[in-house]
């Protein structure tokens, strides 16, 4: 009904006019005579199937309405603990992912040199032939090791069985050094072990919540924004430090307009007031902590007076904000934050965040940092992995290396490509589900990198920009219409969920296990892919692990017993160093000649007239990845420059809300045009963007050329020396006018 | 007792993911451009003074509503509940509700319809929350009968602090936006 034309509507009208109404006394079909309705748009499908999401690594519990073989919605798991019956935009939007017309179709080769983006179709078994034949190649020539997997999302599980049965320990991933590892670096350093994902932070019984530069509720974590919702919702208070006035900060009790990069200052001010005014935990520090009296005398001079020239902000508010984030102590709770890349010193930066977790009692502690447990889970029996020396990792610099990373380097995968720059040379990438033209910073670098390879593969559901400069480009099928590997990731109540597929593959796309099984056949590891099939995998760890097939397969989730997560559940802070003590002054990074505890470093100035440019997320996207997809597009089309107002009125060409303008960094890089949003929510000395926009991959047919590309204006990093992290917010930008633009 | 269908909006809640409109558009299997809810952030102040109010926003299934007045088919018109709705197979696409509507609540389906907001009344008939209550991870929408004081947005409404649109103009709005 819904469908209805004009044309048939007026036909419609001519029928009912014969009269066929009068005789059966129902709908007339005739203005004013006919009942008025209110139709049910009849998207119930015809089943139900339960798996979980991969719109982002969060992993919610979905279930897929299926109508005539055709996934109608989806809507959150009850039953999911991540979910709890509800789902962010991008989850519910996953339509517009499976249905997306620019999804990679066939297997492609390519025909004309690198980066030409020019490739034919063919088939399955062409295309596996030649990636096989490639790796065997380079396993001849270079050994194993030379072959390097870049991995994200959930599917990348089987591909990772095959780097660990190849022979490979080179399997990276931008989530790490370009994402969250220097704050799993800190933490590891200050409590033995690093958050891992979802963090175990207990928002919803937090009194007080504290983000550092982290935009929950933009950054649509469905689990953690569920929760900081239910505490706002039950009187928390929020202490924003941002230099962007975020949502949250417009929810916050206080907003701290912090300059960049100087987030260390006023960390180690707050401490100070802390100790000065006697409000921190002196009772747990005593028992469970190391290094007291050091970090007292280190901050005793950094006074809230000493922070202001630094970081803008008043020293009343830094009093202020100090004592209340101290009052709710234990339940304060500091947001260890996730994408934390920004400066080069950003392990120190979540390290101060970590020691200022630890002053107030907060780590194992309701309301604070819990601890966490795994559904225990039965393997496949699969025969020993093949005999190999132990191989090193080729990210490690020749000169050094990162110490405290506990992941691959991606970007180190990437300079270990350029020869002489590592121990080895890599001379094949795999690259499964990331798009590393946007997601490492230097685009260039990158590209001059997998001009040395003698294999490139990519694996992906859509024609990324990454898939333009592979050898050969095999179409993975969405989660929606593939089983994938059982999902248990540590958290406060165990839990293992299943993805199974809710539709038939589309088109020639296959799902991940497939290939991974036919790549192993193909190069003599057949005996380690020894599953029928994922659904025969699954049965087989599911029984092992006794876990109910019946019930999984319906719920799409079996939760475990409850354990105990913090103190008031008897379980003791979650504490994994040498003596079971925090580390508040690091033993460890003395010894390798870092600063033991944190300290705070001006951060270069950028040329004059030129803002720093920040970097963040919308809720409607999933960094590039979701950006093609058409339906999640409607009410996010593109992203913004976000602009102070001020600023913007006194460019030397004023720029006003919604005009386009191009971004020029201090290297002359390029990006946009872009509309400009023009705005009191940012202080003059940056601009912010979302971002994953600005494609320019030609496949992608409605994401091409929308939006500006921040990667594009990346092209200087800063190194974390502590582990690796590439530091991204040390770029400049300024704005000029596009005025041919539309 | 009569039923008389509103909503709350927790605005303290809301952090304008838009996942309620992705829920709509799915479960009502709306065209390219067609909203029955949307976003709407309003800012004020200067820099770094500021406040910032998140609203989900729909029709506000007025009491009195001018659309229904202004539709000659009688298309639009009150369901049970309160429910402004629109009989698609009655509809011209004339416009005429959408110049009397002054919250912007309704557009043209590409099929020559005009249409919007249901409350989800296929849904609440089973029983069912609205797809945008149902699928809200900041539970900031809450559904129900005005016209029993017990029902948990008769309760909201009572307790807290809240604000209609526009609410010179007569129509008697049935959505509640909670404020702090």
């Amino acid at each position: 009904m819904s469908q209805l034309t004009r044309r048939r509507f007026i036909q419609i009208g001519g029928a009912a006019a014969a009269g066929a109404a009068a005789v059966s006394g129902l709908a007339t079909k005739w203005w004013g005579l006919d009942a008025n309705r209110v139709d049910d748009p009849g998207t119930d499908g015809d089943k139900v199937v339960a798996s979980f999401c991969e719109l982002c690594f969060w992993n919610c519990g979905v279930l897929a309405h299926v109508k005539d073989g055709k996934v109608t919605k989806l809507v959150g798991s009850p039953d999911h603990p991540l979910s709890r019956g509800m789902l962010c935009p991008r989850g519910a939007g996953a339509t517009g992912m499976i249905y997306d017309p620019d999804r990679l179709k066939k297997p492609l080769v390519r025909t004309s040199k690198r980066g030409d983006d020019v490739f034919e179709e063919v088939s399955w078994d062409a295309a596996l032939d030649k990636v096989a034949e490639g790796l065997l190649k380079v396993r001849e020539r270079h050994g194993p090791e030379a072959v390097a997997l870049f991995t994200h999302g959930f599917g990348g599980s089987w591909f990772k069985h095959f780097m660990k049965v190849w022979g490979s320990p080179n399997v990276g991933a931008p989530s790490y050094a370009q994402c969250r590892g220097p704050r799993e670096a800190g933490y590891q350093l200050t409590y033995g072990a690093g958050l891992g994902s979802p963090e175990p932070i207990d928002i919803e019984n937090a009194r007080v919540i504290t983000l550092i530069g982290s935009h929950l509720g933009e950054n649509m974590h469905n689990t953690q924004v569920q929760e900081l919702a239910d505490a706002v919702g039950k009187g928390a208070q929020l202490v924003v430090v941002d230099p962007r006035y975020s949502v949250a900060a417009g929810k916050a009790r206080h907003w701290l307009p912090i300059k960049p990069g100087t987030d260390i200052a006023l960390l180690l001010a707050w401490m100070n007031v802390m100790f000065e005014e006697g409000l921190y935990d002196a009772a747990y520090l005593a028992r469970w902590a190391t290094g007291v009296e050091e970090l007292k005398a280190h901050v005793a001079s950094k006074t809230p007076e000493w922070a202001w020239p630094i970081t803008g902000i008043r020293p009343e508010l830094i009093r202020e904000s100090a004592r209340l984030v101290a009052s709710a102590r234990p339940a304060s709770l500091v947001h260890p934050g996730r994408h934390t890349t920004w400066y080069g010193d950003d392990t120190q930066r979540a390290r101060a965040m970590a020691i200022l977790a630890a002053m107030l009692g907060s780590w194992g502690h309701r309301g604070g940092y819990l601890a966490t447990g795994k559904f225990p889970l039965a393997g496949y029996p699969v025969p020993k992995a093949p005999e190999q020396p132990a191989r090193p990792k080729a990210d490690r610099p020749k000169a050094g290396g990162y110490p405290v990373a506990d992941e691959v380097i991606a970007s180190g995968l990437c300079d270990a490509t350029t020869p002489g720059h590592a121990l080895y040379d890599l001379k094949a990438w795999i690259v499964y589900g990331t798009n590393l033209i946007q997601a490492m910073p230097d685009t260039k670098k990158t590209i001059a990198a997998i001009q040395n390879l003698d294999l490139m593969v990519a694996i992906d559901i859509l024609p990324m920009e990454i898939c333009g400069w592979a050898d050969v480009v095999l179409p993975e099928c969405t989660y929606l219409e593939r089983d994938d590997d059982l999902a248990a990731p540590p958290y406060k109540r165990p839990f293992v969920a299943l993805r199974q597929a809710a539709v038939e593959p589309m088109y020639d796309s296959k799902p991940g296990w497939w290939i991974a099984k036919e790549l192993g056949n193909r190069v003599g590891l057949g005996a380690w892919f020894p599953w029928k099939d994922a659904r025969e995998y699954l049965d087989t760890r599911l029984a092992a692990s006794k876990i109910d097939a019946a019930e999984i397969r319906k719920k799409g989730v079996v939760l475990g017993p409850r354990i105990a997560t913090c103190v008031e559940e008897g379980a003791a802070p979650p504490i994994s160093l040498p003596g079971g003590k925090i580390a508040l002054f690091s033993e460890e990074l003395k010894g390798l000649g870092f600063d033991p505890l944190p300290s705070y470093y001006p951060q270069e100035e950028g040329p004059p007239g030129m803002m720093r440019l920040l970097t963040g997320r919308a809720p409607t996207e999933t960094f590039g990845r979701t950006t093609n997809n058409r339906l999640l597009a409607q009410p996010y089309p593109e992203n913004e420059v976000w602009v102070n107002a001020e600023v913007a009125r006194s460019l030397p060409v004023p720029v006003k809300n919604g005009d386009w303008v191009l971004l020029v960094n201090q290297d002359g890089a390029r990006a946009g045009p872009v509309r400009a949003k023009v705005t009191e929510r940012i202080r003059g000395d940056c601009v912010y963007l979302v971002h994953g926009w600005g494609h320019t991959a030609k496949g992608l047919r409605y994401a091409r050329g929308r939006g500006a590309s921040d990667s594009d204006l990346v092209t200087r990093y800063k190194v974390d020396p502590i582990m690796g992290g590439t530091g991204m917010n040390v770029n400049f930008v300024r704005i000029e006018p596009a005025e041919n633009a539309a | 007792m009569k039923t008389r269908y509103g909503m709350a909006v927790d605005t303290v809640r809301c952090v304008g993911c838009n996942a309620c409109v992705i829920a709509c558009k799915t479960e009502n299997a709306l065209p390219d451009g067609g909203f029955r809810d949307w976003i709407v952030t309003e800012t004020g102040g200067t820099f770094p003074s500021l406040w910032m109010q998140i609203r989900s926003e729909r029709c506000n299934h007025c009491t009195h509503p001018g659309c229904v007045d202004a539709c000659p088919t009688g298309a639009s018109h009150v369901n049970e509940g309160g429910v402004v709705a629109v009989t698609h197979a009655k509809c011209t696409g004339c416009k005429a509700c959408i110049a009397a509507c002054p919250y912007d609540a309704r557009y043209v389906h590409p099929a020559g319809f005009v249409d919007k907001c249901t409350f989800c009344l296929h849904r609440v008939r089973k029983a069912l929350e609205p797809a945008c209550v149902d699928v809200c991870p900041t539970r900031t929408l809450t559904f129900g009968n005005l016209a029993d004081p017990e029902s948990r947005v008769s309760r909201l409404k009572a307790s807290r602090r809240f604000k209609v649109l526009q609410p010179g103009r007569g129509y008697e709005p049935n959505v509640f936006f909670l404020e702090a």
